[in-house]
């Protein structure tokens, strides 16, 4: 293939992602702001007062950078994993497995799906959290930066996800035991410094702390961790991630048989 | 058929190239002229001892080896798990083999798939396109896979769909249509990139007797525009009625391959084992019948070749005016056959058999 063809093949899976979860919006862009709004109006309205301050700022102010990240990492995962995955169980992986698109590209277009969709869902929840807080943005390169990296790293964990999977219960296993913990435990409602110290260093180990402290930052200027060795590791974590899923389509692992 | 492959090689181009002036033109033509003298000495398809074992240990092929030329219209016919649709899966990168290659239009699958891929089009045995999609939607997807720009695409679609009656269900999910439409969605998809060899997996299985009608009618006009065609099937009839050579594939090894005439008139005969009373010193000569004398330790048999419509009452008498008294007889087994009566039956038991044949 030509480079002018990968181009139009890549641009046709990207397309058709976004057609897929525009198409339908009632399940995959209406539900999270339900969710997140939810959480804006308990957390933030009814209990935040109570809480008082977090790191020097209001329990609203805290929780929202937080609220937007952990969107942007479920919306990015499960877009790609159901989409890849229910590709794969309806066959039509086959249009593309036949054709003489290249795997980079495909993986590529998928994940790429999955990171307008965490960042269109970003932004919806964004604008929602302005009716409950006053946005700042401190740093905006970092800001981007960091919420671009989290959602690339985040829909290839979701391609492989579906990879891997050989039923529905495959695809909700994962962000059901190991990404909703991570996230709420992820320093996502509350700064690590409440912790025991035995906690601090347990927390430490968990990645979504680094991506939502990392976009924090970005936003009020605080954080609990180094951001430079937040974005090396979100950076670290992709690049492996793709190596991984890259490696999975060249076998043709689940997919070929 | 090679100058129409010609023919359609030069629009090919002609669209991509019709800015360049006209200088450029002789040169083109000589290339095209090369190209089609090219196609023609290479074969369309080539395997070359391709074998499949599965990971459950089941050995699927057996080291088949097959070559089908280009314009040809060949038909690979089988018992079900005989190793139609594994050979169909590695041909298309479906299926891993576990030895032997694969060649389309001279390019190897596994070191030059991007061009190989790109003359193959493949319509497989199961649904397998996206159940949420529009018609159009599929069709288009699908010639962006293959790096068509978006207006060739929607074109190339539009062509298709009308030549396969679908057109008027482009808007449609593709959940929404019936058997018989979903088959030709999936032909219509196979040739929105216009492959040069087309593969069908038992296209017309569970098709009704019009509609079957129809895609042959299909299938021949893309055949006699230079559209190399594989299709594989369990009815005879079909394979008759469209295609010119065949192989027979039974436990994953070919057990015929011959044009469709000669595998008829093979069909057509039945050879009888006559075990004679006396010992023969040489072989009796009958009118029309071919004989040929068997000696066996237990005795001598004359094994003879009846043609349908032939009367043994024939044999008989001729053997009779040289004196050759007959014990006993039998029919000699004859697996083609046997195959081609465990395949009806298999067709009956699916009850996909149409009462078309």
């Amino acid at each position: 293939m030509t480079a002018a063809q990968k181009w139009i093949a890549f641009r046709t899976i990207l397309t058709r992602e976004i057609r897929r979860f525009t198409r339908i919006w009632l399940q995959t862009l209406l539900p999270p702001a339900i969710t997140i709004s939810l959480y804006f109006i308990i957390f933030g309205t009814l209990i935040g007062p109570r809480i008082g301050e977090m790191a020097g700022f209001s329990y609203m102010e805290f929780v929202v950078p937080g609220l937007i990240m952990m969107s942007v990492i479920t919306n990015s995962y499960s877009n790609v994993v159901s989409s890849f995955f229910s590709t794969k169980y309806q066959r039509s992986v086959e249009e593309m497995l036949v054709s003489p698109v290249p795997n980079y590209i495909i993986l590529l277009g998928f994940s790429l799906g999955g990171v307008v969709r965490g960042l269109m869902v970003g932004t919806i929840v964004t604008l929602l959290s302005l009716f409950f807080t006053d946005l700042k943005v401190t740093h905006l390169g970092v800001t981007i930066g960091i919420v671009l990296c989290t959602s690339v790293m985040f829909s290839l964990a979701g391609f492989i996800n579906a990879v891997f999977a050989r039923n529905f219960d495959d695809i909700s296993i994962i962000p059901t035991f190991v990404l909703t913990p991570l996230t709420y435990l992820g320093g996502v409602f509350y700064s690590i410094s409440l912790l025991p110290e035995f906690w601090q260093g347990v927390s430490m180990a968990n990645p979504v702390l680094y991506m939502v402290n990392a976009f924090r930052y970005g936003l009020l200027g605080v954080s609990d961790i180094n951001v430079t060795w937040a974005f090396a590791m979100v950076i670290l974590f992709a690049v492996a991630l793709f190596a991984i899923a890259l490696h999975q389509l060249e076998k043709g692992s689940r997919l070929r048989s | 058929m090679g100058a129409m492959g010609s023919h359609r090689l030069r629009t090919k181009e002609g669209a991509h190239q019709s800015h360049k002036p006209d200088s450029t033109r002789s040169s083109r033509s000589l290339r095209s002229l090369r190209m089609t003298i090219w196609k023609a000495m290479t074969p369309a398809l080539k395997i070359t001892s391709l074998s499949k074992t599965y990971d459950n240990g089941f050995e699927a092929l057996k080291g088949i080896s097959l070559e089908v030329q280009p314009g040809d219209f060949f038909a690979l016919l089988g018992p079900n798990g005989a190793g139609k649709s594994t050979s169909i899966g590695i041909i298309c990168s479906l299926v891993r083999k576990s030895g032997g290659s694969v060649e389309i239009f001279g390019r190897n699958i596994d070191t030059d798939f991007s061009i190989a891929k790109q003359d193959l089009g493949v319509v497989p045995q199961e649904f397998n396109f996206n159940q949420f999609e529009k018609v159009q939607d599929i069709l288009i997807t699908q010639a962006g896979y293959f790096g068509l720009p978006r207006e060739v695409a929607a074109e190339r679609a539009e062509k298709y769909l009308r030549l396969l009656g679908l057109w008027e269900k482009r808007d449609s999910v593709s959940r929404m249509l019936s058997g018989g439409m979903k088959r030709r969605l999936m032909i219509a998809r196979a040739m929105v990139h216009e492959p040069k060899l087309l593969i069908l997996d038992e296209p017309t299985a569970g098709v009704d007797i019009e509609l079957r009608r129809s895609m042959w009618e299909f299938l021949r006009q893309i055949n006699a525009e230079g559209t190399t065609i594989i299709l594989t099937t369990h009815y005879l009839e079909e394979a008759e009625s469209l295609c010119r050579n065949i192989a027979i594939i039974d436990r994953g090894e070919i057990v015929q391959n011959t044009s469709i005439r000669q595998l008829l008139t093979q069909l057509n005969k039945e050879v009888f084992l006559l075990d004679v009373a006396d010992e023969l010193q040489e072989c009796p000569q009958i009118d029309g019948f071919p004989t040929r004398l068997v000696v066996e330790e237990g005795g001598n048999s004359l094994e003879v070749e009846v043609v349908k419509g032939q009367s043994l009452n024939d044999v008989f008498a001729a053997l009779d005016k040289q004196g050759i008294a007959i014990q006993s007889m039998r029919n000699k087994a004859n697996r083609l056959e046997e195959m081609f009566v465990s395949m009806t039956n298999n067709d009956t038991e699916n009850g996909t058999e149409g009462g078309d044949s």
